[in-house]
C-alpha cells in the first residue's frame, strides 16, 4: 500500500469511534503492539529530543525501502509512533520525504501536534523524514 | 471576613469557561494562577484611561501614571513588610530577579574556590544562574539533599555550610513537592556565619504571609503571575545596603542620573536597577492582585488551602497504586504523584480529557526527579478558588486512567 492508502485506512479505522475514550483506547492498544526496537538501539543516540516521554527511533534500508522501528516509555506516545511506523515504514525514501501527515488531523489527534504537548510528534515526523533523506543521499552517492 | 468560596469563584471569569464541553478544573496553579476580575479590569482601565510613560513627562497623564506606579511599589513593600520602597525592584519575574542577584551581587562576592549553596529541590531558575556563575568564577555549586518526605534537614543544611560558602539560595516553597522550608531558621544560621541568603519565593507569596523583615533575608524574589497577577512582572526585594553596593544590571534610559559621551552617573535606588520603560500595566495589575489577596486575607487563604491539601492527600492515598512525592509536614497545596507504573504523560493526557488541567513532567526541577528515580510526576497544585468537588473529579479521572492503562 502507498502512504496515502495507509493513511486512508487509518482514517476509516478511527472513523468507527464515537468518542475520545474509544480513540485513546485504540491508541493504547496500538501502543502495546508497537514493533519494538532492538534493545541495543535504546540509547541516547537514537533518542528523539523534544519529547516529554522518551522515544527511540531506528531506521535502516532494505530493497529500496526504509524500515523504522521505535519504542517509547509512554503508551500513548508509543501508539502514535506505531501509527507513524504503519504509515512510513517499508516505503521508498522519496515517498516519505514528500508525504503529508493529514491523517493526524483527520483522526482527531491534532492536539498532539501542538508544541505545548511536547510529546515530540513533530520531532518524530521530522526525524523520520530526515532518515529518509539521509538514506536517499547515501544511495545516490554509492 | 469569612472565606466565601462561591464569591471567590465568581471573581475569576475564566472559571466559567468550559473545556471539552465540561467546566474547567484548573489544578496547574503552581505554573500560573488565574486572574480575578479586579486584575483584568485594572489592566483594561490603565490602557483605557491612564496609558502613559512614567517618570518622564510633566503632563497630567504622566504624573498620574507615575504616582500609580510608585504607589504600587509602596504597596508591594507593605505586602512583604520591607522597611522601605527603595528596596523593591521591579523585574520581569522571579527568574530575572535571581539572575540580577547572581550577576550583580554573586559576581562580586564569589571568587575562585568559593562555594554557592542551593538545595536539591530548586527550580531550574534558582539553579542554572548559580551554576553558570560558578563556571565563570571557577567556584563550586554545593547542594543540600532532601529526605524521602521532601524535607531539608537542618543538620544536612549546616553540614554543607563552611568557610568557603559565599551565598545561599533557597526555595521558600518547592514547586514540585510543596515543601515549606524552614527559611527563617536557615537564614539565622547562615547569618551567624555572615553568609547572605536569597529566597526564591515564587511558590510562597500566594499561599503564605511573607514578612521579609521577620525573615531577615538579604534577597527575596517572586513573580506576579503566580500570585493572581499579570505575567511579565516580578519583584526583587533586597536590603538597601546590598543594592547600594551593587553595580547596575542593565543600562539605558530611566536608570541614569546624567549622561555625556564621557561618562554616565546612575540614578538613585530603586531606579538604578530598572533600565528602560517598565511593564506599567502589569505592575498596576500586580497591585490589584495584592489588594485582592489582602482583602481575602492571607490567613484565610492559607487555612482554606490547607484544608484542600488535607482532603486531596487523603483521597489520593485511598487510591491503590497512587504514589505521592513530597509528604513534608509543612506543605502548600501541591500534590505530586504517579499512578502505578503509568507514565505521567499518559496519565496527564487522559486527565486532560476530563477537563482537568494538571501539569506533567519534571516541573523544571529535573534533579528532584533524579532523586526519586522517576521520569516526572503528575502535579495538581491548588489555589484559593479550587474545591473539594474538583478534587473528587480528579479522583474519578485517576480511576479512569487506571482502567485504561491497567
Amino acid at each position: 500500500m502507498t502512504i496515502k492508502e495507509i493513511q486512508e485506512q487509518i482514517i476509516t479505522e478511527f472513523g468507527n469511534f464515537d468518542d475520545w475514550m474509544d480513540r485513546y483506547n485504540h491508541l493504547i492498544d496500538m501502543g502495546k503492539s508497537c514493533p519494538l526496537i532492538d534493545e541495543k538501539y535504546k540509547t541516547k543516540s537514537f533518542l528523539i529530543s523534544g519529547c516529554q516521554s522518551r522515544v527511540w527511533l531506528h531506521a535502516s534500508m532494505s530493497d529500496g525501502e526504509i524500515i523504522f522501528t521505535a519504542d517509547s516509555d509512554a503508551v500513548i506516545t508509543k501508539g502514535i509512533v506505531n501509527l507513524l511506523i504503519r504509515v512510513f515504514s517499508k516505503q521508498p525514501a522519496d515517498d516519505i520525504i514528500a508525504a503529508d501527515i493529514s491523517f493526524i488531523d483527520a483522526i482527531g489527534l491534532n492536539e498532539h501536534l501542538s508544541p505545548t504537548r511536547s510529546n515530540g510528534l513533530m520531532s518524530m515526523i521530522k526525524q523520520m523524514k530526515l532518515y529518509a533523506l539521509a538514506f536517499k543521499t547515501k544511495a545516490a552517492n554509492q | 471576613m469569612a472565606f466565601d468560596i462561591n464569591k471567590i469563584r465568581s471573581d475569576f471569569p475564566i472559571l466559567n469557561r468550559k473545556v471539552y464541553d465540561k467546566p474547567l478544573v484548573y489544578f496547574d496553579n503552581a505554573a500560573t494562577t488565574q486572574k480575578p476580575r479586579a486584575v483584568i479590569d485594572r489592566i483594561t482601565d490603565y490602557y483605557t484611561n491612564e496609558n502613559c510613560n512614567i517618570h518622564r513627562g510633566v503632563h497630567h497623564l504622566s504624573q498620574a501614571a507615575t504616582t500609580a506606579f510608585e504607589n504600587t511599589r509602596e504597596q508591594i513593600a507593605r505586602f512583604i513588610n520591607a522597611s522601605k520602597k527603595e528596596e523593591i525592584i521591579i523585574t520581569k519575574g522571579t527568574t530575572e530577579s535571581i539572575n540580577l542577584i547572581a550577576a550583580c551581587f554573586g559576581r562580586d562576592i564569589l571568587q575562585k574556590g568559593g562555594e554557592v549553596l542551593i538545595t536539591a529541590m530548586e527550580h531550574h531558575s534558582n539553579l542554572v544562574p548559580w551554576q553558570m556563575l560558578c563556571f565563570e568564577k571557577e567556584a563550586s555549586l554545593q547542594v543540600v539533599p532532601f529526605n524521602d518526605k521532601g524535607e531539608i534537614e537542618m543538620s544536612a543544611y549546616k553540614d554543607h555550610i563552611n568557610d568557603k560558602t559565599r551565598i545561599i539560595a533557597l526555595a521558600h516553597v518547592s514547586n514540585t513537592l510543596g515543601t515549606i522550608n524552614p527559611v527563617k531558621e536557615m537564614i539565622q544560621y547562615a547569618h551567624s556565619k555572615n553568609i547572605p541568603v536569597l529566597i526564591d519565593g515564587a511558590q510562597a507569596v500566594s499561599h503564605l504571609k511573607v514578612d521579609v523583615s521577620d525573615l531577615d533575608c538579604d534577597f527575596y524574589c517572586f513573580s506576579g503571575h503566580k500570585a493572581y497577577g499579570p505575567m511579565g512582572v516580578g519583584v526583587l526585594y533586597a536590603k538597601e545596603k546590598h543594592l547600594e553596593a551593587m553595580p547596575p544590571y542593565q543600562t539605558g534610559g530611566e536608570m541614569v542620573e546624567s549622561v555625556s559621551f564621557f561618562e554616565t552617573t546612575f540614578n538613585v535606588l530603586p531606579f538604578k536597577f530598572e533600565a528602560g520603560t517598565p511593564n506599567v500595566e502589569a505592575v498596576l495589575g500586580m497591585g490589584a492582585a495584592i489588594k485582592y489577596l489582602e482583602e481575602t486575607g492571607m490567613e484565610s487563604i492559607a487555612a482554606y488551602e490547607d484544608d484542600l491539601l488535607a482532603y486531596g492527600t487523603k483521597k489520593l492515598k485511598e487510591i491503590e497504586g497512587v504514589q505521592l512525592y513530597g509528604t513534608a509536614c509543612k506543605k502548600t497545596g501541591v500534590l505530586s504523584f504517579l499512578i502505578d507504573n503509568i507514565h505521567p504523560y499518559d496519565a496527564g493526557t487522559i486527565i486532560d480529557k476530563f477537563s482537568i488541567a494538571v501539569r506533567t513532567g519534571h516541573h523544571c526541577a529535573q534533579p528532584v526527579m533524579d532523586r526519586f528515580g522517576i521520569p516526572g510526576t503528575i502535579r495538581a497544585s491548588f489555589a484559593m478558588y479550587n474545591t473539594k468537588e474538583e478534587i473528587d473529579q480528579l479522583v474519578e479521572a485517576i480511576h479512569q486512567v487506571k482502567k485504561m492503562f491497567g
